[in-house]
């Protein structure tokens, strides 16, 4: 009964879909909040399920085909959903996750019209179970189902408030951007079934474990760089990123569901879910591992002086994404989908903390403009705070355990440089989500200009913290931003507490190989325990460096960052001006694009050839019509003559013959 | 015997019917084509039918061609005029006449040369008797009652077609 | 007297050709209405001329009944065509075909 999974959020949707404008708002968000909470349910009964299942060829799995698909000649497809560790991981994320946000967002959207409302939920039910379809698919096909539907929805919530011109523009650059990199990944699945004669991803996995690791590039490295281009577009790494940061003129939940906890992560899912095929083209994962490093660092950057609450977020989803892929690079597998999984928690709660703080500033998202907001919303506060320090990476919390475990990984492959930068950007993280906390929440409030008449006069001093919808979700993320963490204790402090990585293993090995993860961890953990708590130390250091900085710049002595802007004026305008990526792409690809396609494709093709030949054979018959048009005299004499005419052509016919 | 009377009933049919299409006045017209039809009617007596002859003398001659004077001094359409403007200039003017000329000059050529290709074929059986109205009768109400019955349908139609035409308009 | 030659089926079928070529000129060439169905009586005595001729060429009486359904209608056709002739007359008040040039675009 897998498919009860997906079936029940899609079901919300045809539901909310349908019937949304004739329903109450409290029974949409019951249909919603219900299919998602269900799916929640059935996911964990199925990984229930799933552990009392005895393996098979060393991993566990279930296996279901829900209906005979496509076949067609050699190729056959069901539609088939399996459920093995690292997809139970990505269940009980997208659904308990996803029903908490649903929740939450029971609250948020309370002003719109029942209309919108249902019409929010809809596609939050239909992104849920494209999500789910995604993450259980047993096949390249049924996963790009998925694969689509998500991007689809992301537009849609994108542009939720498509009358909002910046909305609409945002939703359609997530849908193109990403359409770019789906160019990739259909094209990696083409090239593997031509090669593989198999888009199963076991079946695929089983081939490939039988050839050599490829050294050069080869016809694997190709397939795997098509496919992660595809990832690069759906998880924003460079250089298809650009789209997350616009992507915040969407309803914040919808940032705090699609954009930092779900669909930003199915390209590292993708590529966990390929391992072998992935661990065979070591060139394809120094790639990745080198461009999720650099994008983690950029965002970083990036990040440190962003004005806006919800941009800030979005930069560090993207910094934190280029972790997973770092991780993911350095065949550290199992650590980039535990980093995965507690970001989502620390994730979603930073966003739907800001959202609270958002809801309660009546639309103010601008930090400049936010302080001393610690006292009047203290429960955003304190689960804002909690969220900061896990993401921080500071030790007891969740981000400190799967953080730390993707730099002892990266450092003990050898990648040492990797690991530096890496160390960097955990101190750049620390320090630009302090630094975020702090603008928020501590200080003065300083009002925006134009903003003094509203404030004081609509709530007076006193402003609402969050309703009890938005308030559950923020705790239940909160205790699990702390607790999540230790289902990945490193084996260094306490022996054998890396659950996960025992968990997941199975995952990332062709059916019927020894787990290749184990091997790895033993050798790490045979010799450097030593070094795994130097590295450990360091990564603390990071932390609290970063913490150190963002205390001094923001809350100390606020003068000094603006003179430190000002002496680096170029340095932060660039930095602020997001290394003027979009500029650049704009010159470079979209306008060259729009030049092309105006001159050549509208006026040329279009306007000319085509309507060119139909209008022409409307004149072409029209003129013709206009000369045959003449043989109507109106003259009987002339017509019954044609007539005659007629006749002495038979006769003479006839005399002929 | 026979044969001069049938060259002279030729000759008289052709230059009537030849002074039919060439006369001016349509009231010479019809009179003319009476005189045409008394020469068919005697070259049907010479083949042999006369009954044929009767009906056409009766009929055609006696009772369509009276329509036809009937009419024509009702309308009192005394001689052709011209139509000025553009329409006439393609049916009425020289081009049409000499189109429609050319027109009836091929038919007659194709007509003979049709003609042309049967042999010689005498009449033969010199002996039979004329056929007689019993004859014919027999055969119309046996063989050909239903297209009988149909034509007279017909006729009923056409008078009533005729009357419904020719009414005076209420306005 | 006979130094002029037999009439022969073809001679009758001649005569036949004749008249109705003469009755085609006649629909073309004249500009009364009148004059042209009156052309238009004489093709079809023309017609029936053949048939009598064939009928006693092949000694049969069918071509004689074709005869007399022919003139039936030839009479119910000359009377709806006068009736029209009258019809037309009164709105135009000419009998020239080429005044009544409606029937076209």
């Amino acid at each position: 009964m897998l498919f009860l999974i997906p079936l029940l959020p899609l079901a919300g949707f045809v539901v909310n879909a349908t019937l949304g404008r004739r329903l109450s708002k409290p029974a949409s968000a019951a249909v919603a909040v219900g299919a998602m909470g269900l799916s929640f349910g059935w996911s964990v009964a199925a990984v229930w399920r799933l552990l009392h299942v005895t393996p098979v060829g060393g991993v566990r799995a279930i296996n279901e085909v829900v209906y005979s698909w496509l076949v067609s000649g050699r190729l056959n497809i069901p539609f088939e959903l399996r459920v093995d560790p690292l997809a139970a991981v990505m269940i009980l994320v997208v659904t308990g996750i996803g029903t908490l946000i649903h929740l939450y967002s029971t609250a948020y959207m309370q002003e719109e019209t029942d209309g919108e409302y249902a019409r929010y939920f809809s596609y939050l039910n239909l992104f849920a179970a494209f999500m789910l379809v995604l993450v259980l698919g047993a096949s390249f096909p049924v996963m790009f189902i998925g694969w689509e539907g998500v991007g689809l929805c992301s537009y849609l919530l994108i542009g939720f408030w498509f009358t909002k011109p910046s909305a609409a523009d945002a939703g359609k650059k997530a849908f193109i951007v990403n359409r770019v990199g789906d160019f990739g990944f259909i094209l990696g699945m083409l090239a593997i079934f031509a090669t593989f004669h198999t888009l199963d991803f076991q079946g695929v996995a089983a081939q490939v474990a039988a050839l050599p690791k490829e050294e050069t590039f080869g016809l694997l490295t190709g397939i795997t760089l098509l496919l992660f281009l595809g990832a690069t577009g759906k998880s924003a790494q460079i250089p298809l990123y650009v789209w997350l940061p616009d992507a915040m003129e969407g309803p914040t939940p919808v940032s705090a569901l699609i954009h930092a906890a779900t669909m930003v992560t199915a390209g590292v899912y993708m590529i966990g879910r390929n391992a072998v095929l992935f661990g065979h083209a070591p060139h394809t994962l120094d790639v990745v591992a080198v461009i999720g490093c650099l994008t983690a660092l950029m965002a970083g950057t990036i990040g440190l002086v962003q004005n806006d609450i919800k941009r800030v977020l979005a930069y560090s989803t993207v910094s934190q994404l280029g972790y997973m892929f770092l991780a993911m690079g350095v065949g550290a597998f199992a650590g980039g989908i535990f980093h995965l999984y507690t970001h989502a928690f620390f994730k979603a709660l930073l966003f739907l903390g800001s959202g609270a703080v958002i809801h309660a500033l009546h639309g103010e998202q601008d930090l400049r403009y936010m302080g001393g907001l610690k006292h009047e919303l203290p429960l955003t506060y304190w689960t804002f705070l909690i969220g900061t320090l896990a993401i921080a990476g500071v030790p007891l919390l969740s981000g400190f355990f799967s953080k730390d475990e993707i730099l002892a990984k990266t450092y003990s492959s050898g990648h040492t440089v990797l690991w530096f930068v890496a160390v960097v950007t955990a101190l750049l993280t620390a320090t630009y989500m302090f630094r975020l906390l702090y603008l928020a929440f501590f200080g003065e409030r300083r009002q925006a200009p134009g903003h003094g008449a509203q404030a004081p006069g609509s709530h007076g001093a006193h402003l609402h913290d969050a309703p009890p919808a938005m308030a559950i979700a923020l705790v239940v993320l909160a205790i699990g931003a702390v607790l999540a963490g230790y289902v990945g204790v490193p084996d260094v402090l306490v022996s054998g507490g890396n659950r996960i990585d025992a968990f997941l293993a199975p995952s990332f090995t062709a059916p019927g190989a020894a787990p290749q993860v184990e091997a790895a961890a033993e050798e790490a953990g045979a010799h450097e325990s030593g070094t795994e708590l130097g590295l450990m130390g360091v990564s603390t250091l990071a932390a609290f460096g970063g913490i150190g900085i963002a205390t001094y710049f923001f809350r100390r002595k606020p003068e000094a960052a603006d003179a430190l802007a000002d002496r680096f004026s170029g340095l932060y305008r660039l930095l602020l001006g997001k290394y003027y990526v979009d500029e650049i792409y704009d010159a470079v690809l979209v306008q060259p694009i729009k030049r092309i396609s105006t001159l050549l494709l509208w006026r040329g093709v279009d306007a000319g050839l085509i309507d060119g030949t139909v209008n022409g054979v409307g004149l072409v018959v029209r003129g013709w019509s206009a000369v045959l048009r003449r043989l109507q005299t109106g003259s009987m004499r002339a017509y019954a003559m044609s007539f005659f005419l007629g006749v002495i052509v038979i006769l003479g016919y006839y005399l002929w013959r | 015997m026979d044969a001069l009377l049938f060259w002279i009933l030729a000759a008289l049919a052709v230059i009537a019917s030849l002074l039919v299409i060439g006369q001016r006045n349509p009231m010479y017209s019809v009179l003319l084509l009476i005189v045409s039809f008394g020469a068919l009617s005697g070259l049907y007596v010479l083949l042999g039918a006369p009954f044929v002859a009767a009906i056409q003398i009766i009929i055609y001659a006696g009772a369509i061609m009276v329509l036809f004077l009937f009419v024509v001094m009702l309308l009192n359409a005394q001689h052709e005029s011209q139509v000025a403007g553009s329409e006439a200039r393609f049916s009425g003017g020289a081009f049409a006449r000499r189109f429609g000329a050319a027109l009836a000059i091929a038919l007659a050529i194709e007509l003979g040369l049709a003609i042309r290709q049967l042999q010689a074929t005498p009449f033969g059986g010199e002996g039979r008797p004329a056929s007689t109205v019993r004859d014919i009768g027999l055969r119309l109400f046996r063989d050909y009652s239903f297209a009988f019955e149909a034509t007279s349908v017909l006729i009923l139609v056409a008078m009533v077609g005729a009357i419904v035409l020719a009414r005076k308009e209420r306005s | 007297m006979n130094f002029l030659p037999e009439p022969t089926l073809n001679s009758y079928l001649v005569l036949s050709a004749v008249l109705f070529a003469i009755g085609t000129a006649g629909v073309f060439l004249r500009r009364n209405l009148i004059t042209i169905l009156l052309s238009i009586e004489v093709m079809l005595n023309a017609v029936n001329l053949t048939f009598v001729a064939v009928d006693r060429y092949l000694g049969a009486v069918d071509g004689q009944i074709i005869v007399f359904f022919v003139m039936t209608v030839a009479a119910a056709e000359a009377a709806t065509g006068l009736a029209i002739v009258i019809a037309l007359f009164r709105h135009r008040e000419t009998l020239n075909p080429d005044a009544y040039t409606t029937l076209k675009w």
